[in-house]
Formats: C-alpha cells, structure tokens, sequence
C-alpha cells in the first residue's frame, strides 16, 4: 500500500503537541523538577513512540486495506512500540540533556521513582494515543467502505435502468405503437397504457426497493401485453398468483429480467415462438417463483446462465436474504428453460 | 425484373411493423410491389431465391438467423449471372453503427421508419437499380460492407478471449478428454449445433458453436472462408475456380475439397 506522508506528519505533529501537555501537566504536579528534561523526554519518547508504530504498521501485509496490523499483530505493534519507543526516546533525550546541561547541578534524587513514573506515563500517553489514533483510523476506513457501497448500489441502480429500457425493446414497441396508430386507434391506446405502466414501473423501481407480489405480477403482465402485441401470435404467457401471496413483498422487478431472458434468449430466437410461464406459490416456509419457457433453451444462449440479468437477481437475493435464497436456473427436458427463485417466506 | 415494375421482399418477424412499411413503401414508391412478406432469416433466404427480388428490407434482429447472415448465406447462394439485390436492413437501434455506411451500396432504416427518411432510401435504392440497368454493379461493394457488419459483430464475443488464442481444442471422446492441439487441426467445420473438428487422420465433434470458436482462434493462422467453414491457412494446398466462378480449397493432409464462400473469396489472390 502507498503511504500518504501528509497524513503521517500530520500524525507526528499531533502526538508532539500531545507529548508537550504532558510535559507541562508533569511539570504542573512537580514544580520542583526543571521544566527542560521533561520537555525533552516527553517529545523524544512519544515521537520515537510514534515512528514505531505509525511507521512500521504498513509493513505488516494485513494492514494494507485497513491501514493497521489485524489480531495479534496489532497488539504486539503497540506493546513493542511503546517499550521500544520508552528504551530510545530515553537514551536520545538523556544524551541530549547531558550534553546541553539541562539537568540540575548535584546528585540526581531517587532515580528508581523517578524512572518508575516516567515508565507509567508513557504506558498510559502511549496506549491513549495509540487508541485515539486507531479511532480515528478506523471510522475513516468505515467511512470509506460506505461510500464505496453507495457507488456500487448506483452503479447498479444505473444498469439496472439501462438493461430495461433497452433500446431494442424501447425503439421497437414505439415503432408498433406508430403503425398502429394509423391502423387501430383503439389497440393503439391499449399498447400505450401498457407502455405507460411498464415506464412508470421500470422508472421508479430504481428507487423503490420492494413491493407486493401482486405489484410484480401487475408490471409483468404489461411487459407481456407489450411483447404480445408485438410477437402476436409467436408469444403466448400465463401468470400464477394465488390470492394469499398477493401481499408479499418482493424487491420491485426481480422477476423482470428473468422473463425478459426467456424472451429475448428463448422465444425471439425460435421460429414458431413459444410459451412463459410465470408462476407463484408457497412450500413449507418458503416462497418459490418459477419462470418457464418453452424457447430454444440454454445451450442455444450462453446469456441465460450468466447474463448481467441473472447476475442481477442472485446479487439482489442475496443481498436481501443471504444463504436462506436460493436461484435455479436449469434447461427443461422437453426444450426451454426454467429459472425458480426460493426466498423465505415473510409473515 | 423488368425496370418498369420493381419488386421488393420483406423480412420482418413483427407482423405489425412489416404492414406498416409496406403501407409507408406504398406512399414512398407506388409502382414497387412487395413479392413476399416473411418472418424469419431462413425463410427470407429461400423466398429471395426463389421470387429473385430487385429489393430486400431485412430486419437486423430475426428469429432463427439475424438479418446479417442472411444476407451473408444469400450472396453465397445467390446465382452468378443474376444481379444482387439492393439490400436495405432495418433496425431499432444502430447498434451496428449502420450510419458509417450510409454512402454505400447497402442502406439502413430505423425503426419507427420515419417518412422522410423513407424517401431517402426509396431514391438511394432507385439509383441502385438504374446503374445496374445499365450494366453497372456493385456486389463487390456489398460484399465487403457485409463483411464489415459481419466483422462488427465479432468483437464483442472477442472480448472474453483476452488470455490469447486457443493452443488446444479439448475434445470428449467416450468418457475421456482428448487434447487435440490447435496446429493439428485442418479445418472447423459448422454442423447443426456442433463444430466438427477435423485433423490429418481424425475426426472429432465439439459442443461449441462455431460463433463463440472463431473469436477464441488465432485469425492469422485459422481463416474463414466461409459461413460454416474455419481453415488453417497454412494447410490449404491450392485454390481453383471452377467454371462457375466458384472457388475451391484442396488442402494438405485430407482428400476433400472446401468450398469458399463469395463473402471470403477476396482472402485468395495471386500476389
């Protein structure tokens, strides 16, 4: 992973200005001590605390997509870099105080406690800054991966608006609509209708994330009246939706790509056309969905399997309902494909 | 074929949509009369061959067989001594990118059909059949611009095959797997919803469509010559004409001869 090195420093000054407040509240509760050493060391140990850990974190390979070490490795970063930290800052700032003469002429008072203190507060300043730093890390790293999320959902809100008003579709029903217009007004407004409902429905189910069954069997039904009026007598459907279903919800359009694939990979190719099925019922505590063609079948279309369209209802399913969903799309014996969808039932 | 009354056959699987271009053709060209109205690739080749229209609306988007390989299959069949249609193809969405071509000698119309426009292609197609009175043809044209769309189809399966050509064709034999290497093969050859797979001594069968092959093989080395066929260049021995105009591969390694279609036939000139 690359190192943002603003960040760091900005690390760095922070804990300095950290490390000067205990020094001054140190040098607050013992007033008879010089004010210099304390300075010193607080600065040396807490930046050589710093180094350690801020540093040396990205060296550990699973750390690079939180930006800290994970488990043990974490821990034993802090520890080592607070001991490590303590062991060098001192003997810098020892030197250093020696060498400029910082410290006060006479024999050095009790160097055991003093020494014992000195441990203690870094023990404590290292741990809290650690955790102040690690916090703060850590809702960026969350902060991150949300808007990560949000991009995908839009991502795919986007291509699931593409996918339904594919042009194809959308230029060819227009066409329809024109021709009959001059040649029956009355059809004309029914073909509307639906083209109006289905808009309206593909529009706002980029929005809305689910809705009854009933609600989908609705919107199906004026997707087919669509296809109906253009493949005549080469598309012929049925729905299945016992009243006692009607109100479960469902996320909005699931089914749409699927019957969408049996037409376009399964009926449009075959001559004399054929049949979809789409039917609803209830198993133990489960809600099954069944979509059925009797088109040319899977192995004629490789978009079937793994199409963005089934794509699309796995990730959704699972998104919603994890391992308890379940899609299976296989080829039908007798020619045609059949897609069932196994959701839990909600009560 | 009189230039008096031309004749014209549609190909389009919407029935709705292929009266109202014969009504708007009725407005935009009152003397063409509409030989044949089908609605499907296979059926369009064989009602063009058999009523020999002077033009062709195709549909790009057909049950069975697209607009485009129908007409690629019907200038194969389609008899030397005869002039080729003008081919007009239709489509809801220019996916092809149709427009680049709107100079040449093959039209394009989306759908809804629009009158004006309709006008245009009616006066194009006109011109068309003028020149060709006059003993001027442009099947060449065509066929290199059938090509192109051909062509233009291709790259988007291609796109899987980024790990580079197919070194080996894995081929089931019983219950094994046999590795037939890509060098060995003579030639592919398209049957049903198989691809056969010929070698110097073997035969074998695979379950892939010649269409999702033809991107995965190496295009220097494996060359279409046509609609069901893929060569390896390098084993093909001599190419002859015959007296109809027809060329033929005799290859290196087997006995037969393979025909090449008039769409490939540019592939073989003497340098």
């Amino acid at each position: 992973m690359k190192i943002d090195w603003i960040a760091k420093l900005q690390h760095m000054l922070q804990v300095m200005a950290f490390c000067l407040a205990i020094a001054a509240i140190q040098y607050g509760f013992q007033p008879d001590r010089p004010y210099g050493p304390n300075v010193v060391h607080s600065l040396f140990i807490g930046t050589s605390i710093w180094a350690i850990i801020d540093l040396g974190g990205p060296l550990f390979p699973s750390s690079a997509e939180t930006g800290w070490p994970k488990g043990m490795a974490g821990l034993a970063l802090v520890v080592g870099g607070i001991a490590g930290g303590y062991l060098v800052g001192t003997t810098i700032a020892d030197r250093l105080c020696i060498f400029y003469g910082m410290y006060p002429p006479g024999p050095q008072e009790d160097g055991g406690a003093q020494t014992r203190i000195s441990i203690l507060i870094t023990a404590l300043a290292g741990i809290t800054g650690t955790y102040y730093f690690y916090s703060v890390n850590k809702s960026a790293y969350l902060q991150r991966k949300m808007s990560e999320a949000r991009r995908h959902a839009n991502e795919a809100r986007l291509k699931l608006l593409e996918t339904q008003l594919e042009p194809h579709m959308l230029f060819n029903t227009l066409a329809n609509l024109r021709a009959l217009i001059g040649a029956d007004p009355r059809q004309a407004q029914v073909m509307l209708d639906h083209m109006i409902a289905y808009l309206r429905a593909t529009l706002s189910a980029s929005r809305t994330t689910t809705h009854t069954l009933q609600a989908e069997f609705d919107r199906l039904r004026d997707y087919l009246e669509l296809m109906t009026i253009r493949m005549g007598p080469r598309l012929q459907y049925s729905l299945q939706l016992p009243p006692e279903l009607a109100q479960h919800p469902v996320p909005a359009l699931l089914l749409q790509p699927l019957v969408e694939n049996s037409i376009l990979h399964g009926l449009e190719p075959k001559v004399e056309g054929g049949r979809v099925n789409v039917s609803a019922r209830r198993e133990d505590h489960q809600l099954v969905l069944e979509v059925m063609d009797t088109g040319v079948g899977p192995c004629g279309s490789p978009a079937g399997e793994k199409g963005f369209g089934m794509a699309q209802v796995r990730e959704r399913l699972a998104a919603l309902h994890g391992a308890a969903a379940d899609v299976d799309f296989a080829a039908v014996p007798q020619g045609g494909a059949r897609t069932i969808l196994r959701l839990p039932l909600q009560s | 074929m009189t230039s008096s009354s031309p004749c014209a056959l549609i190909a389009e699987d919407e029935q709705l949509l292929a009266r109202e271009l014969q009504a708007e053709l009725a407005r935009a060209w009152p003397q063409l009369r509409i030989a044949a109205t089908v609605g499907d690739g296979a059926s369009a080749v064989a009602q063009a061959l058999a009523l020999k229209p002077d033009v062709l609306f195709f549909d790009i988007r057909m049950p069975g067989q697209s607009g485009l390989e129908a007409a690629a299959e019907l200038a194969d069949e389609w008899p030397q001594e005869e002039p080729f249609p003008a081919l007009v193809f239709v489509t809801a969405y220019d996916q092809y990118a149709v427009q680049a071509f709107e100079t040449q000698a093959v039209d394009y119309l989306l759908k809804p059909v629009q009158p004006a426009r309709l006008q245009k292609t009616v006066a194009k197609v006109q011109d068309v059949l003028a020149r060709r009175a006059q003993g001027g043809g442009d099947f060449e044209a065509t066929l290199g611009q059938l090509r192109n769309l051909l062509g233009l189809v291709a790259p988007a399966a291609a796109t899987t095959a980024h790990e580079g050509p197919l070194k080996l064709i894995q081929v089931s034999v019983g219950n094994s797997i046999r590795m037939v290497p890509a060098d060995e093969v003579v030639y592919f050859e398209a049957a049903d919803k198989y691809v056969r797979v010929l070698t110097e001594g073997h035969e074998y069968l695979i379950r892939t469509p010649l269409k999702e092959l033809l991107p995965q093989l190496d295009t220097q080395r494996f060359w279409q010559v046509h609609r069901g066929t893929v060569v390896r260049a390098d084993a093909i021995d001599s190419v002859t004409r015959d007296e109809a105009g027809k060329l033929h591969l005799q290859l290196r390694g087997r006995k037969e001869k393979l025909a090449v279609s008039r769409l490939y036939a540019h592939l073989f000139k003497a340098m």
